[in-house]
């Protein structure tokens, strides 16, 4: 494994310090200044998210009754796909809130200062296929600590992928363009079946029994998503179609699909948002990642730099980055992983300067240049090479 | 203080059968909000239907003096009802955080329209009490813990009580009395009520009204300063002859007392010595504490999972020096009872500040609001 050569070595020790201290007291300010506006801020993402979804599947559900077989004047298959994908929309939406600007926030316990009982880091749980307690172990311990550490931080290629000429090339690497288009589709099944303890298990050193509750574990909670977006919802709308099963029998069958298809369609969406900033954040061009060896007695100032050169933010406007979770501002996120999202913009072009001022790169781009760049590096990566000096991979 | 009483019937026939039928519903209804429960929904509707938590509305505010206010709160449907002398947990939101203290309610169980209120004055340097007194207002819904508490008039027996009372004290006195007006069941009643001047005692009006309008209870109001004047008058305080002259057959009374330590103690010595502890009911708004040996110092109190050193002294609860230090540990009743705030010991020795008891074992239980360093410490918060 050849190491990248650093953009860091015009620093010397005294000044690495320094450039901690100055990111210490940005966090410190911005984490003393916290108070009623944040709460307030969160408290509304919050109800606008479930007021968004509970709107968004009665949305779905008022389509189904413009179904033809209604037969009033302004039943058509017309109105009901477009009401219906006006619901399925919202859904999707309050998904998306739900997952990042929400519940990976609260689960980095950005909100726990508030001492809210409801909202709290270890009580969280989210609307994903992923068991929160699992996920907060993978990201917030193994991800955020040896954040692009080759070989440690499992999000280096999800364990599928090259993403970094740092990484051995193997044949199966070949099918990655494949792999990334179905990760993106499924990506919340990705996630919860992205686990230290079942990569520990394929590389044989855990066996199958010492996993197995941890697999009992995801599976449960697989399963309660399952039976409410897929039999709950759409079993309780087969029962508005059973005034019309009299004239078209198969209706309730027809309507259960349906509502099942769209509450797939929403879930979709997410994850198809959701794998685009996440990928944004540490597999663009101009990325930096570490060997084992890099980051050996690391100071916390050096932690900081590596955080920095790991990471890339997206710009967009206020209301993408609320989308998007503040992840978008990614290296905010990880230099500062606790603290509360909606301080990440006011935060950023401090971080920015500083690094400037520190000459460190600063790696941030529209969604085009950071999501093009990813795919054009995980196109490049499928073929053995990679990272010469100058290129896309470097 | 961790008896429950049975809730009185306060909830309509229908509406326990409505809650009956809801409370089956909801289990069903719970598979299609999940991972949220369905009253997580509900409580976008309206914040008083909700299940998983239980909060009040703030209907009205009322100065009762220049100090002291009565908040009326519209508790969710939860709620189990009270009994008159008990007090239930209240959480404010300041600054983004969540606090919790305890008041006392002072209506009465009988109220019509589902109501508590609670009367707060705010004290010197309380974060809580001030801003329960200067910014909440009506509309505001805040987070309510369930009653509480075991000062309250039995029952069964009848008995003759004298409550004694001082300030904000009179709360747990006044929704007792109101109960028993209200339940038309007033016995033979006296009442001391300890007071700066006339113009600051809570529940002034109402208090002469009674007396006026029941012959059966005897308000003697004794204040303790004259307007104007600066200096306390200290014959007016409690004191044997002061007790022999108001009410002469203290002996054979009940007494129930609520109002500040140097009160409570006072009364606590004065029973004692007459041999009648047992008559003596005493509601306190913090725990009583132990006298601290004259050799106690405090120390560096570490609080390892935060990373906060800070010095302490023998006398402050590790709660609040946390609290200074910055943090906001969790914390409830702020009085030693209801257990939010425990934590580990780590290493060191803290002294239980009710007892003057050392706990110095690794892993000890430490609660934080009532215990002080005893030296260096740590502790896991």
């Amino acid at each position: 494994m050849n190491a990248h050569t650093l953009p860091i070595d015009h620093l010397n020790e005294a000044q690495v310090d320094e450039f901690g201290r100055e990111m210490d007291a940005i966090y410190d300010e911005v984490m003393a200044s916290r108070g009623d506006r944040d709460r307030r801020y969160i408290l509304k993402v919050i109800r606008t998210q479930r007021s968004l979804a509970v709107i968004g599947r009665f949305v779905i559900y008022a389509g189904l009754f413009f179904l033809p077989a209604w037969g009033h004047a302004l039943a058509s298959w017309w109105a009901t796909l477009a009401i219906m994908g006006l619901g399925t929309a919202m859904l999707g939406v309050a998904k998306i809130l739900e997952n990042m600007e929400i519940g990976h926030n609260v689960m980095h316990a950005q909100w726990d200062w508030m001492k809210d009982p409801n909202i709290q880091s270890n009580t969280w749980e989210w609307d994903t296929m992923s068991p929160s307690d699992r996920w907060m172990h993978s990201h917030n311990v193994v991800h955020h600590t040896w954040t692009n550490v080759v070989g440690k931080d499992l999000d280096v290629g999800y364990g599928i992928m090259r993403v970094t000429a740092m990484q051995k090339w193997h044949p199966a690497y070949l099918l990655q363009p494949i792999s990334f288009v179905l990760l993106m589709l499924l990506f919340e099944e990705g996630v919860a079946l992205h686990e230290q303890a079942i990569d520990d298990h394929m590389r044989g050193r855990k066996t199958y029994a010492e996993i197995k509750p941890v697999l009992a574990h995801i599976g449960r909670k697989v399963w309660r998503q399952v039976v409410k977006d897929y039999m709950a919802w759409p079993a309780a709308a087969a029962l508005i179609a059973i005034p019309i099963s009299f004239f078209v029998p198969w209706s309730p069958w027809a309507v259960f699909g349906m509502v099942a298809a769209a509450n797939a369609i929403a879930n979709v969406m997410r994850n198809i948002w959701t794998f685009t900033i996440i990928f944004c954040g540490h597999f663009p061009a101009g990325v930096h990642n570490f060997t084992k060896a890099q980051v050996e007695g690391e100071t916390r100032a050096r932690w900081y730099l590596r955080q920095l050169l790991g990471s890339c933010d997206i710009q967009g406007s206020a209301l993408f980055h609320v989308m998007a979770g503040n992840l978008s501002h990614q290296i905010e996120h990880h230099l500062f992983p606790d603290m509360c999202s909606n301080r990440y913009p006011e935060v950023a072009p401090r971080v920015r300067a500083l690094a400037a001022r520190y000459g460190l790169p600063y790696n941030t781009g529209s969604l085009t240049r950071q999501f093009g760049t990813t795919w054009l590096k995980n196109l490049r990566l499928a073929f053995p090479g990679g990272g010469a000096p100058g290129s896309l991979t470097a | 203080m961790n008896k429950q009483p049975a809730a009185p019937a306060s909830a309509s026939q229908s509406g326990s059968f409505a809650r009956k039928l809801w409370s089956r519903i909801e289990p069903i209804t719970d598979y299609f909000a999940w991972p949220l429960r369905t009253s997580h929904y509900v409580e976008l509707v309206n914040p008083l239907w909700a299940s998983h938590a239980l909060q009040a509305r703030v209907e009205k505010v009322w100065d009762e003096t220049r100090d002291a206010r009565t908040i009326t709160l519209r508790p969710g449907v939860n709620w189990r009802g009270h009994r008159a002398g008990q007090h239930a947990r209240l959480g404010v939101p300041i600054g983004g955080m969540h606090y919790t203290r305890t008041y006392t309610i002072s209506s009465a169980p009988e109220r019509d329209d589902r109501c508590i209120t609670i009367t707060v004055k705010a004290i010197a340097g309380g974060r809580m009490s001030h801003h329960l007194v200067r910014q909440i207002k009506a509309g505001d819904y805040l987070p309510l813990g369930l009653p509480q508490g075991d000062f309250y008039l039995p029952d069964a027996q009848p008995v003759r009580p004298l409550f004694i009372t001082a300030g904000s004290g009179i709360t747990p006195a006044m929704s007792i009395l109101r109960a028993l007006i209200a339940e038309e069941r007033l016995p033979d009643t006296v009442h001391i009520h300890y007071a700066p001047h006339e113009f600051d005692v809570i529940f002034g009006q109402e208090l002469r009204g009674m007396a006026a309008q029941h012959p059966r209870y005897r308000l003697h109001l004794q204040l303790t300063r004259e307007l104007g004047a600066a200096s306390v008058s200290a014959n007016r305080h409690f004191s044997a002859e002061q007790l022999d002259a108001l009410c002469p057959d203290w002996r054979d009374r009940d007494v129930y007392a609520c109002g500040p330590q140097s009160l409570l103690q006072a009364l606590e010595t004065h029973w004692q010595q007459a041999g009648l502890s047992r008559r003596l009911h005493v509601e306190r708004f913090r725990a009583a504490y132990a006298d601290v040996p004259a050799d106690a110092v405090g120390g560096r109190v570490r609080f390892g999972k935060s990373q906060v050193v800070a010095q302490a002294d023998h006398l402050t609860p590790l709660l609040r020096v946390a609290e200074d230090a910055g943090m906001n540990p969790p914390h409830g009743c702020r009085m030693g009872i209801c257990h939010t705030c425990d934590t580990r010991l780590l290493s060191g020795c803290v002294r239980d500040l009710r007892t003057g008891k050392l706990l110095n074992e690794v892993g000890a239980t430490v609660q934080t609001c009532i215990c002080a360093a005893a030296g260096d410490c740590e502790l896991d918060l």
